[in-house]
């Protein structure tokens, strides 16, 4: 595992930010994973700490204020340094089915026009990556998915829309990404996946992590319908698989 | 439990807020004036995260099923048990059927009810705050009925007390945020200089401030925000993100607010003044 440079940073007086240097990479992302999973799993109380990765950060967030900031960052650094080897740790590979039709894909048609793309060449370059979980932040289980093709970068839509139906799928400069939840939003939407990416009534509400990796795969009307339904009675299998980062 | 007859203008359910949960991009929530919220929750001898009333602005009518004991904290409402008028920080024996309301705001922005052994609605994913999406509503409505055991027997050690209110700060105590050093010198100085007014977009997730500091061009990589976060937009717009503020962000984050400001903050309304204090 490679070791970078790193830095602390006090964040306030319950938190810790730490920084790699500032690329998008994923040899970055997952050595902030390792050190996160060995900071949790055998050096902070988890009782006490939530840790946020990020792209290139990692935040550590107490319950309670932090007594002695020095000594901790320096401790912090120590673990990093003297860790011989991080254990790498496995991901899931999600793959997520999206009915890319007009009913959904609103704005397919002017991303069409825009990219001077048919809609099947959209939907091809669009699930032909497998993409990256850089972070879940902005809405509960919203993923920020690195890995686009620089085929499908389109700017913002000019003038948000106040409601974006939940699991639209939308493009926005070099994003991707999935509404997991209605909300207002400037993304162009292409389409939409009928498997809810946060759901409170689970153990676990969202199944994605950060630094895992997503896939979509094109679905028919007829299938999205009845995915939906095998979701809302609890039958439907993401399908997904482990892999080695 | 006690029914809503009036929801008020914004009146939710808080907690201590959801653990745990941040990178899945669940904001804390919980309540926004912790300091007063933890006297309320005190007077009644309730768990310092009991679940109680958050009261926005103005003040609902509820009607009690049965008997318990309440306490008021935070922003300054007159309330009234029946006719009866009720003041801050006093615990009083609320029987059944009696109706609580309010009158006009005076000072502040949120007054906080505590119910003894606190509210017992449906915790969702550990904690009973609202927060729509994850929790049906957004606000308790008309004709709700909301949950607690009944209390009649009950005599608290401190039955009234007069606080050091916060409600009058002006100053918010603050640390310099993780892109703090890469501001300008001038609005280095600006930012510690000048007084803000509250805008008109406040609210649980953020609050921000009318006037701006100079535009920059700061770029970052998306990434933690704490509730308390002051963020600055390309423009120069200072907005502060509050308990349930998004959990990440990629405008630049230049300072921290010390946990008690949040409280401070927290009862301002629009066109309220504020400025910022370096701890």
């Amino acid at each position: 595992m490679s070791k970078y440079p790193i830095s602390l940073k006090l964040f306030g007086e319950k938190a810790i930010l730490i920084e790699w240097p500032a690329e998008v990479s994923e040899s970055i992302l997952y050595d902030i994973l390792a050190f996160a999973e060995h900071l949790r799993s055998d050096q902070l109380d988890a009782s006490l700490w939530e840790l946020v990765p990020a792209y290139n950060s990692l935040t550590l967030i107490c319950s309670k204020k932090i007594k002695d900031t020095d000594q901790l960052i320096e401790q912090l650094k120590g673990w990093y340094n003297g860790v011989k080897s991080l254990v790498p740790v496995k991901r899931q590979l999600w793959k997520l089915p999206v009915c890319y039709d007009l009913e959904f894909g609103i704005d397919q048609e002017t991303v069409a026009s825009t990219l001077e793309l048919s809609i099947d060449q959209i939907i091809e370059i669009h699930t032909k990556p497998v993409y990256t979980v850089y972070g879940i932040g902005f809405l509960p289980g919203f993923m920020y998915l690195g890995g686009l093709s620089d085929e499908l970068k389109i700017p913002r839509k000019e003038s948000p829309r106040l409601h974006v139906p939940k699991g639209s799928v939308g493009l926005a400069g070099q994003q991707t990404g999935i509404y997991p939840q209605e909300s207002p939003g400037g993304w162009n939407i292409i389409g939409n996946c009928p498997i809810p990416i946060f759901s409170v009534g689970e153990d676990k509400p969202c199944f994605v992590s950060v630094g895992d990796r997503i896939k979509f795969y094109p679905i028919t009307r007829a299938a999205y319908d009845l995915y939906k339904i095998e979701t809302q009675v609890g039958i439907y299998k993401i399908e997904h698989s482990i892999v080695d980062v | 439990m006690f029914k809503v007859l009036e929801p008020g203008f914004f009146t939710t359910i808080q907690d201590a807020g959801r653990k745990g949960l941040r990178d899945k991009g669940v904001p804390s929530s919980g309540y926004l004036d912790i300091k007063s919220a933890q006297m309320v929750n005190s007077l009644l001898e309730n768990n310092s995260g009991d679940a109680i009333l958050e009261i926005t602005m103005t003040g609902p009518t509820l009607q009690f099923e049965e008997p318990t004991f309440i306490a008021l904290g935070g922003a300054e409402m007159p309330a009234y048990v029946n006719k009866e008028l009720l003041i801050n920080n006093e615990v009083r024996q609320i029987d059944s059927g009696d109706v609580l309301s309010f009158g006009k705001l005076k000072n502040g922005f949120r007054t906080y009810l505590a119910i003894k052994g606190g509210i017992q609605s449906a915790e969702i994913l550990g904690s009973r705050s609202y927060f729509k999406p994850l929790t049906e509503r957004s606000r308790i409505k008309s004709g709700d009925e909301i949950p607690y055991s009944p209390h009649s027997d009950f005599h608290p050690k401190i039955s009234s007390i007069k606080t050091n209110s916060h409600l009058k700060q002006k100053h918010l105590d603050v640390f310099p945020g993780p892109e703090f050093s890469a501001l300008d010198a001038e609005s280095k100085v600006k930012i510690f200089d000048s007084a803000f007014t509250i805008a008109k977009d406040y609210n649980r997730m953020a609050y921000q401030l009318q006037e701006k500091i100079s535009a920059h061009r700061i770029s970052m990589i998306t990434s933690a925000n704490l509730p308390g976060t002051v963020q600055l937009t390309p423009s120069g717009k200072l907005i502060i993100l509050m308990r349930d503020g998004q959990t990440t962000g990629g405008y630049p984050r230049v300072l921290q607010l010390k946990e008690s400001s949040i409280s401070v903050l927290a009862q301002k309304k629009f066109g309220d003044k504020i400025f910022f204090k370096q701890v």
